[in-house]
């Protein structure tokens, strides 16, 4: 299982996170800064892996992280979870990311949480893998993104409907 | 109406969204709280209006605002108002707000349950599959009884997208709601084997993460998993299968066997490291389950180590040096689980292990360590801790010290130090610990100082010299505030100082350290080990000076004493303020008896005469209850508990006997004590194993006849007896040791060999070098010392406890469910229903349920209560009165609850769960198909062998008609994993393990007769054919011979293997065929390839990329008289008509010293039957598809057919894949499903020699041409 994803910057600023069992939201902050304190300091070529932090877990949870450019991504995983299939699962759900955006850079995830989180939604569902395979995760995203396109599209022409009447070139015809 | 849409949106444009709420974030970096406090104000106002878009886009910014760190769940009415959004968009927005915040004592989350279950059955699987994502977050215990039928519902859903997501969701309602994993698990099952990769991965994942818990309850999915194991080629579900078959090992160590086969391939020839990672964790895993030392394994052991090694010490070029770092972590971390096991593999990597102590990660140099415990011994102790003393002078101040510090101690402690030659030298490394600064474990190195003195005797000696000159110098210590943890120490200095204070050199130089001012700045419990040790101490001295005939100086000493001891006496803690007030009164007496001259020495002493022995840490845990004292047993007689006792008639006229009704033991003459005390005495005696509790524990151990042999070495005069602690230059203390140590060892050793030489001198005729003693071994190390290690006292008839660690709060401990054991249907999943009323009239029609309300559950609860109540009042009037004997049946019981309880309660609805609750399933049949699986079968390479496996195989069909679930893989189970287990498996070995089995099968029959009429019921006696019978069915066997010649024989299985049966017509259906190979010759066959031609209808699946005409390579090499199975797909356009296929094996026959291309042809026969599978099916159902009209008719009459009924049902099922639905005497009705989902249906009857089949189909063709095959099979016997 996992406990938790953080998304956080070399600063340790949150850009997304994700418990899958209930923190209240200070012990959450907690957690990101402890999280943050462990990983930062860590060099970019030692190993991975980190034994829980004190916070989040006991002995039976690892952090697993990978560092990218500004940001960091961890998950805190039991012992049940293979420490190099999540590293290769965040693999995937960075490049998705990639893909979804085109070039995703950290200004994404700051200003599209809520896309972030529908992308994750569909790699781990409830603290569980769901999903490993890009192309269907991308796939999926996409459709629902579209679902929500239409649905704008559909709400910009029910407005134009009630507007026309007031348009002076309404008026004219009438 | 319009004005307001317009109003609100126009409104809309100038809210700030998401992306404004951020960037105005960003802009207020100074005043950030008070920016987002407006902003919270904002949200307020926009929660307040009517437009749900706006609401939705202040829940967005709520979410974000959560992730900050403000607690928003003052919103979460609205959240729910956005999540019953009928706009997908807000919906989502709404459910992603509710998945972060909400939890289990969220209060509005009760209201959510409808919508919920409106969004789950919604025709939009999007709808659905976001209310299952957020559901998964935030369920609670009420919401998961109350929707656990809807997800299971949805677990068979059209889509693989919701059927994913609901599986997996499942794993949450378990932990919620444990009384649905039962009635949920059937289908869960199903799903292992779902055409949906996604669907298949998420099952695996859920029944992992169950069985993780629990592994007992899920050993007998292990040959569902294998078979997965053996098909699957997705990583993930590769790693998570392997995962758990590491976890279920330990419990049946022949599933062991089985795997390390498969396993040891894949880490052969996957490429992928995590893949290859966790088989090597698997195989290590069975290593251990396995009885160590069996000499086949050492070759994988070896691979493991070896391919560990490589992950250790590689780096990839190609890979980010942080991956890298991570493979050397689980390299050591894998490596580490081998050393517990087969230590000897891993310690031949010592170089390596010890490098990894310099790595620049501190994880890997954990792992290291962790490691190293293992690797230690005798010879190696020294230099190993020496190492890693180096690198404690390396990491100052950080926590890795410390870590590295508890290490030595745990690598030098470890089974009771076991691997401590020289302990003398163990004291000096803890002294140069204590020199640590800043360490928090001072208090594990005063224990550890404490151990050694107490328990091994000959070290006292040293240790008080030590601990003198630790006590002497204690200001180094105490000296600075870092270095609080530390002082730690000298509690144990003063203790061992006082306590063995016969020991010292100079006692007297040791009191007065002992009664320093300074020493009132140590922490209380230390200053109370000091007072009290310095009365040990003063009593030494006094005896040692009242010898003298000088008396001054033991006044003197009282005198120090009386000095001293005021300061603690006005100490702030009551223990050191009670002791020293205590101690200065008695010193007082003391000297005023001195001035008197009387030599009280000895008496003062004999305060504190006695030796102390260690108590082992579960002592108190482990005395025995005494015999004769039940603890449960009331001491009074328990009050009248209820009204119920007044019923008993009390007894008016005749006196009551005397309560001697229970007579409990209390009164048991001395004399019978007395000769059980003798006789536990004898038995202890005789028992080796039984630890003397007696003081004079040692002294038994010591000259217990047995001990004689142990080298005892005189203390070597070469090794000083005091070194002083700090060393002013060179070496630390502990080095010199080491030195001497080896000059010691090269002495021994040298003495060994002059006496051997002597030996060999007597002996001129020395048969060869026995005794080279080249390296020293293990046991030629002698210790320095007489190790007497004190054992820990153990009270009499200490009990060999088994530690039940288990938190008894874990959630998972609810899950602890038998899974085989058949469904009651008091554990049916509760379904929403209409009053009971409309239940019982129609119960078939429960479509219309969309709209019903759900207030059941609550009701139900209560119910249950009550139902509970009245079961406990209706036992204890059972008990009561003697009258009624029988124990009514469960099912009775709930029978009586409707009939009795309240008419208009509604019932949980039974019928809607025919659909829901799978039918229960037999446990015998699945225990012994586990059994089966497991048993080590051989490959049935002739008729005969084959003809015992199926024959016991064939149990399996029978029986699933009787359990009617798991179509159509059980069956199948026991031969294909079985054969395929023995892949290489000898002839040789055969008979006797045919043998063996058949004994087995008979067992398991015998079982499975009793398992029915146990049971009782009559139904199932009717249902099933076979199950009254007498004697043994006849074997059957579905190998058939292929093709041979002089070479080579092909056997190939009835093709009744199929896969993908759901909806590929069009792609036509897949059939697998399974063909054994046998080597005739004394030749190493190879390369052989198997090629059919295709017809236009069946084609033989050939990998992307191959020609139509191309062969398949066979997947493995043959050595003579070794046979193996391997499996070919074929497609299939249609399937009423049966196929001849015409194909070749070509290979290469290879001899010492030539090889032949070689062929074989053969004809592959697909009969109709092979593309049916057996199914079980319900009589209504059965009855209903006879009555639709959609099926053609067709009859055949068989002539001369002697043998019982029940077993040519039996060969029907076998032979031609049916199930019997009903059996009425000598009438029985069959069915059974095409792949293309034909429905055959048969009614079998038979008078005398002539038994007629009447068939319905919907495809004539496909009848007609199953009916011929089944004649076929009549007129062959």
């Amino acid at each position: 299982m996992i406990k938790a994803i953080l998304i956080f910057n070399n600063h340790g600023k949150p850009r997304l996170i994700r418990f899958y069992q209930y923190f209240a939201e200070d012990m959450q902050q907690q957690i990101i800064r402890e999280t943050f304190h462990l990983v930062s300091k860590r060099d970019d070529n030692v190993c991975n892996f980190l034994e829980g932090g004190s916070l989040i877990g006991g002995s039976d949870y690892k952090l697993i992280y990978r560092h990218y450019a500004t940001l960091y991504f961890v998950f805190c995983v039991d012992s049940s979870e293979s420490e190099l299939g999540i590293l290769d699962l965040i693999q995937v759900f960075v490049e998705t990311l990639d893909k979804c955006f085109e070039n995703v850079c950290e200004l994404d995830l700051i200003f599209h949480m809520d896309k972030v989180h529908y992308i994750l939604q569909e790699v781990v569902m409830g603290g569980m893998v769901l999903e490993t395979n890009m192309n269907e995760i991308v796939a999926q995203v996409e459709v629902q993104n579209r679902m929500e396109k239409s649905e704008s599209h559909m709400e910009r022409m029910l407005l134009r409907r009630h507007l026309e009447p007031l348009s002076p070139h309404s008026h004219e015809l009438g | 109406m319009a004005l307001k849409i317009v109003k609100g949106s126009i409104d809309r444009m100038f809210d700030k969204n998401l992306q404004d709420l951020v960037r105005g974030i960003r802009n207020h970096k100074e005043d950030e709280a008070k920016y987002i406090s407006t902003c919270i104000d904002e949200i307020k106002q926009e929660l307040k209006q009517d437009n749900i878009a706006v609401k939705a886009n202040a829940v967005c910014k709520l979410t974000y605002l959560q992730m900050l760190g403000y607690d928003v769940s003052w919103a979460a009415f609205n959240i729910v108002e956005v999540m019953s959004s009928s706009k997908f968009t807000y919906k989502r927005i709404g459910y992603l707000a509710a998945s972060q915040c909400f939890h289990e004592s969220t209060d509005v989350i009760m209201l959510t349950t409808n919508q919920i279950r409106k969004d789950l059955s919604s025709p939009n699987q999007y709808d659905t599959g976001v209310a299952l994502t957020g559901l998964s977050c935030f369920v609670t215990p009420d919401l998961a009884r109350d929707l656990a039928n809807d997800i299971m519902t949805l677990m068979s859903h059209t889509k693989p997208y919701i059927r994913k997501k609901a599986v997996l969701i499942m794993y949450k309602v378990f932990l919620k709601y444990p009384e649905s994993l039962r009635p949920a698990f059937p289908r869960l099952k199903e799903k292992l084997e779902d055409p949906d990769p996604g669907v298949q991965s998420a099952a695996v994942n859920v029944i992992c993460e169950l069985a993780r818990r629990n592994p007992k309850n899920y050993l007998s999915l292990a040959p569902l998993f294998f078979k997965l194991m053996t098909s699957s080629t997705n990583n993930w579900v590769l790693i998570k299968i392997i995962k758990l078959f590491g976890a279920l090992t330990p419990l049946e160590p022949r599933l062991g066997k089985k795997l390390i086969e498969p396993l040891t391939n894949l880490i052969h020839s996957t490429s992928a490291m995590s893949l290859l990672y966790e088989c090597v964790n698997t195989v290590i895993a069975v290593l251990i389950s396995l009885s160590s030392g069996m000499p086949n394994h050492s070759a994988s052991i070896q691979l493991c180590v070896q391919k560990l090694r490589i992950l250790i010490e590689d780096s990839d070029q190609n890979c980010e040096p942080s991956v890298n770092a991570c493979m050397k972590y689980l390299g050591l971390l894998a490596m580490s689980k081998i050393l517990k096991t087969h230590p000897k593999s891993v310690q031949s990597h010592k170089d390596l292990i010890l490098q990894c102590l310099d790595d620049k990660d501190e994880s890997i140099r954990l792992r290291a360590l962790d490691l190293l415990y293992g690797m230690v011994s005798k010879k190696n102790l020294m230099e190993i801790v020496k190492k890693l003393m180096l690198h404690v002078d390396k990491a100052e101040g950080t926590t890795y010290r410390d870590e590295l510090l508890t290490k030595i101690i745990d690598i030098c402690s470890q089974s009771n130090y076991q691997y401590i030659t020289n302990f003398e030298w163990y004291i000096s490394i803890l002294v140069e610990l204590t020199r640590l600064e800043g360490t928090r474990h001072g208090h594990l190195i005063a224990s550890q100082m404490l151990d050694v003195a107490i328990r091994v005797k000959a070290i006292r000696v040293f240790a008080v010299a030590q601990m003198a000159t630790l006590l002497d110098n204690a200001h180094l210590l105490t000296g600075n505030v870092q270095r609080k943890g530390i002082c730690e120490v000298l509690y144990a200095a003063a203790w061992i100082c006082g306590e063995f204070s016969e020991h010292l050199d100079n006692p007297t130089q040791t009191l007065e350290a002992m009664l320093r001012p300074k020493v009132a700045t140590l922490p209380g419990h230390i200053q109370a080990v000091y007072v009290q040790n310095a009365a040990k101490l003063f009593a030494t001295v006094l005896k040692s000076q009242e010898g003298n005939t000088d008396s001054t100086a033991a006044q003197e000493t009282s005198q120090l004493m009386i000095d001293r001891l005021p300061l603690f006496v006005q100490s702030a803690n009551l223990e050191v303020q009670e002791r020293a007030s205590c101690i200065l009164q008695l010193v007082k007496y003391i000297q005023k008896l001195q001035q008197k001259d009387v030599e009280i020495a000895e008496e003062v002493i004999a305060l504190f005469a006695g030796e102390l022995n260690p108590v082992a840490p579960k002592a108190q845990k482990k005395v025995p209850v005494p015999e004769g004292l039940d603890l449960d047993a009331w001491i009074n007689e328990p009050p009248s508990e209820s009204e119920s006792e007044d019923e008993q008639p009390r007894a008016i006229f005749a006196k009551e006997e005397p309560k001697h009704s229970r007579p409990r033991h209390t009164e048991v003459d001395e004399k019978e004590l007395a000769k059980r005390r003798e006789a536990r005495k004898q038995e202890q005696a005789n028992n080796p194993f039984y630890i003397k509790s007696s003081p004079s524990s040692q002294k038994v151990y010591q000259e217990a006849p047995g001990v004689e042999h142990i080298p005892v070495v005189q203390i070597d005069l070469s090794v000083p007896l005091k070194v002083p602690v700090f060393c002013p230059t060179g070496l630390p203390m502990s080095d010199q040791y080491v030195k001497l140590e080896e000059e010691r060892r090269q002495k021994d050793r040298a003495d060994k060999k002059k006496k051997e030489k002597k030996k060999r001198k007597e002996k001129r005729s020395g048969r060869g070098k026995r005794h080279d003693s080249g390296p020293e071994s293990e046991e030629d190390i002698t210790p320095a010392h007489m190790v007497d290690i004190v054992t820990e006292e153990m009270p009499e008839n200490a009990l060999p406890s088994d530690d039940d660690d288990k938190d008894p709060n874990d959630p998972h401990k609810a899950l602890d469910i038998d899974l085989d054991k058949p469904l009651a249907d008091s554990e049916k999943l509760p379904v929403r229903s209409h009053r009971a009323a409309e239940v019982l009239k129609s119960p078939a029609q429960d479509g219309d349920a969309e709209s019903a309300a759900s207030q059941e559950p609550k009701k139900k609860s209560s119910k249950e209560k009550r139902e509970k109540k009245k079961d406990k009042d209706r036992d204890r009037k059972k008990s009561k009165e003697d009258k009624k004997k029988k124990k009514k049946h469960k099912h009775e019981e709930k029978g009586e609850d409707l009939l009795g309880g309240q008419a208009e309660e509604p019932v949980v609805q039974s019928e809607a769960t025919s659909e829901v609750a799978a039918p229960p399933t037999s446990t015998t049949a699945e225990v012994s198909d586990l059994d089966f699986w497991l048993s080590n079968a051989p490959v049935p390479s002739n008729t005969q062998e084959a003809a015992t496996v199926v024959a016991a195989a064939e149990a399996a069909p029978t029986s699933e008609v009787a359990s009617g679930t798991a179509p159509d893989s059980e069956p199948d189970e026991p031969k294909d994993t079985e054969t395929e287990e023995t892949k290489s498996s000898k002839h040789k070995k055969k008979k006797q393990k045919k043998e063996k089995e058949e004994k087995e099968k008979k067992k398991k029959k015998k079982h499975h007769h009793h398992h029915h009429h146990s049971d009782g019921g009559g139904e199932e006696s009717v249902q099933n054919g076979t199950v009254e019978e007498e004697e043994p069915l006849p074997p059957m066997s579905n190998y058939c011979l292929l093709a041979e010649n002089s070479y080579i024989k092909m056997m190939m299985e009835d093709a009744d293997k199929v896969n993908d049966i759901q909806g590929n017509l069009q792609d036509g259906s897949q059939v697998v065929v399974s063909v054994i190979f046998e080597n005739k010759c004394d030749s190493f066959l190879k390369s052989m390839e198997f090629n059919v031609l295709d017809s236009l209808n069946s084609k033989l699946q050939r990998p992307e990329g191959s020609g139509p005409h191309d062969g398949l390579t066979v997947p493995f090499q043959l050595p003579p008289g070794v046979s193996n199975e391997a499996r070919f797909v074929f497609t299939m356009q249609s399937i009423i008509t049966p196929q001849k296929l015409k194909g070749t094996l070509t290979f290469i026959v290879k001899n010492e010293d030539s090889s032949t291309h070689e062929k074989l042809d053969f004809k592959l026969h697909f009969t109709c039957t092979s593309y049916l599978i057996s199914t079980p099916c319900y009589s209504d159902a059965f009855a209903k598809l006879l009555e639709s009209g959609d099926l053609k008719c067709s009859s055949v009459k068989l002539e001369g057919v002697v043998m019982p009924f029940h077993h040519l049902l039996a060969r029907i099922c076998f032979r031609h894949h049916f199930s019997v639905v009903e059996r009425i005497d000598s009438c029985a009705s069959m069915y059974s499903r095409s792949i293309q989902d034909h429905h055959v249906c048969l009614l079998v009857k038979t008078s005398g020699q002539t038994v007629s089949i009447d068939a319905k189909c919907d495809e004539p063709t496909l009848l007609g041409n199953v009916l011929d095959e089944i004649k076929q099979t009549f007129s062959q016997c």
